[in-house]
């Protein structure tokens, strides 16, 4: 379907096309203006929204306890944004890294050795997909304040995103895993290789884009997350989301930093997007499409 | 037994536990615990062992809570609304652009950015464009020399505001879903159809509508579980007012929990949530099982001809 040429079409549906991308984007390219906005233009209504001299104070503010230099414009520096944009990259990055290594693991072994039919799987994947994170709100708070004594390190996060993520995970990782021939993994273990061995050496190599697409959607929700860590986190330990919401419940929005901020917070995003939408979708139509 | 074959026999449990450990520690023992804690006047105070018992309290109280039952009111409304126009603007729209246009896969990849950016920036971005002042829609209605619009301070414009922003967040997860079945329609269908000299408006409604509708089913479900999931673009962009009018039932929880301390009740109600979406869940999953059977026996029927 692909190789065939381009047909001649209506001018009309480019026209709908480009409205969509445009109505699609515009949020986003607004909110990436105003960050570049410095709060007085951002008042100012005879400034177009796009037309206007760009500045990176918001930036240096958001960041300057992380920058190399002193920004000069910043008189006194909030750490809390830097702070919060490194607590959120190590709990994104350690609790995606746990959820692929037990999540691939666990879908090799549900292929592999027919433990349970994939039915039970996508069945409990899908009941996962179900639960809202309100609901984990109170058990978790409870259970990791009173009893794990978890409340407000990385741990106690960390766990809470693997265990919402692997059913996902091992669900997706199955379906690769299906698609590797037995036959290789059979002529590894003629050469003498062990069960590990085989796993490490032969299968992962194989599934190397389901993993890229599972460890997408792992770290996407682990970074976006909000409600959980709102209550397991202390001052230490709060990630970018917890702290946007709590600068935006104060009367006087600064709205060039909050945008700054929420531009670095959907960077990551975007990025993966741009580097593996087919990946992506992939992922989003899997189970509604195929069945 | 030698000890080669008991590291191959004990191989796929090493596999699997550690998976297994961590969703029972850390989700099958949390929601037994909320269920549990659902039956207790509970306050973050206290350990649990120190909460009194009250049975079901909580559940039969709720229905007496007015503020509860406005919220449950304003979920249902909020996910009936929203499904909706999203099904039909992303089924009208992949109709519309199945064809071979050049740019298509560039659109589709600026479609996901909405989903994939954090619910928190997108309530962010909305409650900007909507602020009184500073917002793109007011200035922009100044500019024609019209009235300004109370976008998020008066009970219906919020509701409209809070629609706007999922249909645009979530539209295009439909429009994806639309475009895959369409694309993945058998072509001998739509070849005998146009044989028979049918019109587009007859093959859409006759062909491709019914025959895209188990993933349309499967989608709607999807959607109609998410939009109960909803809370971070709301928090940011009202905070469930003014009132109580864009509070939905999982802002309700995390403001019981959060603000008036009473995690008992959080508990119940998030169990309400719980079968309520469970309930939808079994229909799809059921759904999927019928039209499965269905497609076997039609198999069969074309192999015994």
């Amino acid at each position: 379907m692909a190789a065939r040429a381009h047909e001649k079409t209506n001018p009309a549906f480019y026209a709908l096309m480009v409205t969509l991308i445009v109505m699609a984007l515009g949020p986003i390219m607004l909110m990436l203006a105003t960050s570049f906005k410095s709060n007085i233009d951002i008042i100012d209504s005879s400034v177009p929204a796009f037309l206007f001299t760009p500045t990176i104070k918001n930036y240096e503010a958001v960041l300057c306890d992380v920058l190399w230099y002193e920004p000069a414009s910043v008189d006194y520096c909030d750490p809390t944004f830097g702070r919060a944009l490194g607590n959120s990259l190590i709990i994104s990055l350690v609790s995606t890294a746990i959820t692929l290594i037990l999540g691939c693991m666990a879908a090799y072994a549900l292929v592999r050795f027919r433990f349970m039919g994939r039915g039970a799987v996508s069945m409990t994947t899908l009941l996962m997909r179900m639960v809202p994170p309100a609901v984990l709100l109170v058990p978790v708070f409870g259970i990791w304040t009173f009893q794990f004594g978890l409340d407000g390190s990385y741990t106690g996060i960390i766990l809470v995103y693997v265990a919402m993520n692997l059913p996902f995970v091992i669900w997706i990782l199955q379906s690769f895993i299906v698609q590797v021939p037995i036959q290789l993994e059979e002529a590894a273990k003629m050469d003498g290789a062990n069960p590990l061995q085989v796993f490490f050496l032969v299968v992962l190599p194989i599934i190397k884009p389901g993993l890229a697409a599972a460890a997408i959607f792992t770290f996407r929700i682990a970074w976006n997350e909000f409600l959980l860590a709102n209550a397991l986190a202390n001052r230490n330990t709060r990630t970018v989301p917890v702290t946007i919401v709590n600068s935006i419940t104060e009367y006087n929005i600064d709205w060039g930093v909050i945008m700054a901020t929420g531009m670095l917070l959907a960077i990551p995003p975007i990025i993966f997007t741009f580097i593996a939408s087919k990946q992506i979708i992939t992922g989003m139509t899997a189970g509604a499409v195929k069945g | 037994m030698t000890a080669a074959s008991r590291l191959n026999r004990l191989t796929p449990y090493m596999f699997l536990a550690p998976a297994v450990l961590v969703l029972v520690v850390a989700l099958l023992y949390p929601i037994g615990y909320m269920i549990y804690a659902s039956f207790l006047d509970w306050r973050p105070s206290q350990y649990i062992s120190e909460a009194e018992w009250v049975g079901f309290r909580n559940y039969i109280n709720m229905w007496n809570d007015e503020a509860f039952l406005e919220s449950f009111g304003v979920t249902l409304k909020f996910a009936a609304i929203v499904v909706t126009l999203e099904l039909l603007l992303g089924v009208g729209l992949a109709l519309l652009l199945d064809r071979n246009i050049r740019g298509m896969s560039a659109l589709r990849t600026i479609f996901i950015l909405p989903m994939m950016i954090a619910p928190i920036v997108v309530g962010l971005m909305w409650r900007y464009m909507y602020h009184p002042t500073v917002g793109v829609f007011n200035r922009t209605l100044e500019g024609l020399g019209l009235e300004t619009v109370p976008w998020l301070s008066d009970s219906t414009w919020s509701f409209v505001a809070v629609v706007v922003a999922d249909v645009w967040q979530w539209t295009p997860f439909i429009f994806i879903l639309a475009l895959a079945a369409l694309q993945s329609l058998p072509s001998s269908a739509l070849e005998a159809a146009e044989i028979d000299g049918a019109s587009e408006w007859q093959k859409m409604i006759h062909i491709k509508i019914p025959l895209m509708m188990p993933v349309l089913i499967v989608a709607l479900l999807l959607r109609l579980i998410d939009a109960f999931k909803v809370l971070e673009v709301i928090l940011v962009m009202t905070n469930g007012g003014p009132g109580l009018s864009t509070e939905i039932l999982s802002l309700r929880i995390y403001r019981t929990a959060q603000e008036f301390q009473e995690l008992g009740v959080a508990a119940a109600m998030s169990n309400y949530l719980l079968i309520l979406l469970m309930l939808l869940t079994i229909a799809m999953f059921m759904y999927n099982k019928v039209v499965e059977a269905r497609a076997e026996r039609i198999r069969a029927m074309a192999e015994e001809d």
